[in-house]
Order: C-alpha cells, then structure tokens, then sequence
C-alpha cells in the first residue's frame, strides 16, 4: 500500500520552492543580454536577461540602482551577480540583482552611441539651444568632486586669470553609485538658487566606467534645461562625454574650463588702458581742431566785419562833424551880414549923424526937450551940437512964426 | 562661520557695465558728432570709469564659497577655505 502523499497548500509548496531555490542559489554571477528593460515609476529596474536557448527575469531595487554608473539599455550584453529569489504571489522565480556590469567597453561603447543619438534625434545638441557665455562672470559654479586635481586646477587658474569672479563649490561625487543622479541635482540646485552666471560640470581624468556618469541620460538633460551656460570638462582631451554633446561648451580638460570661463585680468587691464589712450587721443585732436578753428575764424573776413563797421562808422562821424562844422560856420556868416547891414541902418539913423549936418538937440534934466512950448523962461537947458555940450538959459519968449 | 550672501559680488557686474559704457563712449568720440561740451563730458566721465576699472581689477581676490542645501530646500552660500 501506498502511503497517501501528504497534501500540501500552494503556499506551502511554494515556500519550500523559495527556500530551496534561495538556499541553493546565491552570489551568482551571470552574463545575459537585457531586453524588455523598465525603469519603473517605483525606482525598481525590471528587465529580461537571455542568451540564445533560456531566459530569465531579473530586478534590480531601487537601493540599488543607485550602484549603477550606467543605464541598462536593450540588447546590452551584461554581468549580473545576485541571487535567485521567488515571488511567492505570482509563483515566479527571478534573478535579484546586486550589481550590474556591462559585459565589455564595447557594450558601453553601444549604450553611448544610442544614447548619443536618441538625445541628438531629440535635438538636445541643437546648435542654436546653446546659449552664450558671459563675458564676465561674476559667479561661476563648479560641480565636481571637492577634492582631487579637477577643482584644485580650476580654482588655481580662476584665481590666477580672473579673481574678481566668486566660485561657488557644488560638491558632487563625480563617478560609482549615484553620481548621475547628484550631478543633475546639482545643476538643478544651482539654477533654482540663482545668481549663477556659468557652470563648469566635470571632473578630471579616468577610465570610461569612471567618466561614466557624464555619459548618463539625467546628466544630459540636467544640463540640456540648466538656464544657466554650462560648460563641460569631463576627463581629458580625448574623452569625449553625453554631457560635452549638450554642453554650451566643450573644454577638453577641467583647466581647460577654467580658461574659457574668465577672461584675463591682464588682458582687461590692457583694454582698458586702450581705451583711457584712444578717448585721450579723440579729446586732444579734437581740442586742437577747434582751437585750429577758431584761428580761422579769427582771421577771416566775416569775422572782422564788425570791426569794419566800427571803423566805417567812425568814418561817417567824423564827416559829418566835419560838415555840421561847416554849416554852422555858413549860419554864423549870414548873421553876421545881416548884422552888419542892419548895423549899417541903425548908423544912418543915430541922432549924432543929424548933428553932423548942423542941427542941434536940447535937453533938459537929461531929456531931449522936442518943442519949445515945453520950454519956460530960466528952465536951464543944454544944447548939444556936433561936437560937445553947452548949458544955457531960456530968456524970455521969442516966438517966431 | 556661515555667511549668507544674497546680494551679488559688486565688482563682476559694475566691471562689465563700465567697461560697456567705456566702449559707448568711445565709439561716440570716435563718431565726432558730439559738441565739444559733450565730448568733455564724457572724457571726463570715462576717465573716472577707467580709473574704477583698474582698482577693480587689481584689488579682487577670488573668493570660494560652497553652496548648501538645507532640509527645507533652502539655500546657502557658506564661506569656504581657500585651497592651494
């Protein structure tokens, strides 16, 4: 007789597959190639790992996908280590992976060439999305790692050529677990701030996992809606990033960066300078052109007119005075005549031009007595004839008729 | 030691505004259609404006500071040591 085989629930069964799967299959290291690859909303990455003859589902939990220095893509051939485990609800077994490692440079290589051209078909690299650098840059925020090389350079060279500029550190780790993700808040971070005129976004030398988070997707498009100008120094002149496709700027090192965000000091001086020189220049040419300008105008003839004039006038005064001299002496000369001739009939008249010819006048008491009825006998009289007086006596009447 | 510094670093942005109206005027010296009272003026006024830029120029030192983050989301520029 059998014994009837003890009859297990599905949970039950369920959980001594879990456990014996998840017992029997731990720290494996397998190498697949991802498809059906989702990012969900949650954080959690779920993909398909295959190869040609089998599958396997995979998840990567959000804690992390933060190790991740990449973005899974389709068709990217990886390494995944991890566990098996089960998922009792839905009575699926799948790999719980741990870490997540491109198979090969050339599978990184893939996930930036695609990458690379989805932005560009996006028109992240437009041409005419890139915006101008200030000329002079008052702050300049620097997003890199606060120690190493990249940040010492950079500083170095801004104190150096510019040190008018204020450089705000914006310390990031820069390659491993959530560098993308601290890069991109970053630029986020110092556009919500404000009073950021530029950004230089890099890091200085590495292997390509190390540049890796510059190659990421977040990266880009931090950088692609930053409103303020970024530039990027990612590695060395050869390493050529995602970020340096979107960037306002390329430089080709961090130094590099540095020299195209500020302009010298030096040079400033000397601009400066020339135009102190050139406007000194303009301002003496200018006075000893007007200077010039008013010799000749001194000089010329229109300007001594007035003088002419004055002169003219003189002129004319002086005629006239001469012939109002002139006239005045004629006046003089006609009265004078008049003068004379009247002079001439009053001397015919005068009473001693009657005397001449032999007559006499009688006065009395200094009056000319006219008729001799006013004459009575004894009145003292005198007679004045031509040539001088006589004082006589009225006798007694001898009336003639 | 935290500092918080809202207000902008003078010098940058003065700098450029008076190198800009420095190359306005002379432009306009160049241009000669100014009166002579005008062109006086302005040299006048360039000549201070240079002499501003230069002070500025050779009196900066670069300054460093670190932007934080608090809990809130509010930000913070906090002085930071020079490094060599």
């Amino acid at each position: 007789m059998k014994t009837a085989a003890a009859i297990l629930s599905v949970t039950d069964i369920t959980r001594r597959i879990k456990t014996t799967l998840e017992q029997s299959f731990t720290n494996l290291t397998i190498q697949g190639e991802i498809s059906n690859f989702k990012h969900h909303s949650s954080g959690h990455l779920y993909f398909t790992l295959k190869d040609e003859g089998a599958q396997i589902s995979g998840v990567m939990w959000r804690s992390r996908v933060a190790s991740l220095f990449f973005t899974p893509q389709d068709g990217m051939k990886v390494i995944a280590r991890g566990n098996i485990s089960v998922y009792e609800v839905r009575g699926v077994y799948q790999l719980d992976v741990q870490q997540l490692q491109p198979l090969g440079v050339g599978d990184l290589q893939v996930a930036f060439e695609k990458l690379k051209q989805k932005l560009f078909a996006e028109g992240l690299f437009a041409q005419d999305h890139k915006k101008p650098l200030p000329r002079f840059p008052r702050r300049i925020g620097l997003v890199t790692s606060p120690t190493g090389a990249a940040v010492r350079d950079m500083i170095q060279v801004i104190g150096r050529r510019y040190p008018i500029v204020e450089l705000i550190l914006c310390p990031v780790r820069v390659q491993g677990e959530g560098a993308a993700a601290e890069i991109a808040q970053a630029i986020d971070d110092c556009n919500e701030f404000g009073g950021i005129d530029l950004l230089i976004v890099g890091r200085g030398g590495g292997s390509l996992e190390d540049l890796w988070a510059f190659n990421e997707e977040i990266v880009a498009r931090a950088i692609y809606r930053s409103s303020i100008p970024v530039v990027s120094a990612v590695g060395h002149e050869v390493d050529v990033t995602i970020a340096d496709f979107v960037a306002d700027l390329r430089a080709p090192t961090p130094s590099a960066a540095a020299e195209l965000a500020v302009p010298k000091r030096d040079d400033l001086v000397e601009i400066v300078r020339n135009i102190c020189y050139t406007s000194e220049q303009i301002v003496t040419d200018r006075l000893a052109a007007q200077r010039e300008q008013i010799r000749t105008l001194i000089g010329s003839y229109s300007f001594n007119k007035p003088f002419d004039k004055v002169r003219q006038f003189a002129q004319r005064a002086d005629e006239l005075k001469l012939a109002l001299g002139r006239m005045v002496g004629h006046r003089l000369a006609l009265l004078g005549q008049q003068c004379a001739s009247l002079e001439k009939r009053m001397d015919s008249v005068r009473p001693e031009r009657i005397l001449e010819r032999g007559y006499a006048m009688v006065f009395r008491d200094h009056h000319v007595v006219p008729s001799a009825g006013e004459l009575a006998t004894g009145d003292a009289i005198v007679v004045r004839f031509r040539d001088g007086d006589i004082g006589a006596t009225v006798g007694p009447d001898t009336h003639t008729n | 030691m935290k500092q918080k510094k809202v207000a902008t670093k003078p010098d940058g942005g003065n700098f450029e505004q008076s190198l800009k109206r420095l190359e306005e005027i002379v432009e306009a010296l160049e241009e000669g259609s100014v009166t002579l009272e005008e062109v006086l003026q302005m040299y006048q006024e360039g000549a201070q404006l240079s002499k501003q830029c230069l002070e500025q120029l050779h009196q900066a030192e670069l300054t460093l500071k670190r932007l934080s983050k608090d809990i809130n989301g509010k930000f913070e520029l906090v002085d930071e040591e020079p490094r060599a």
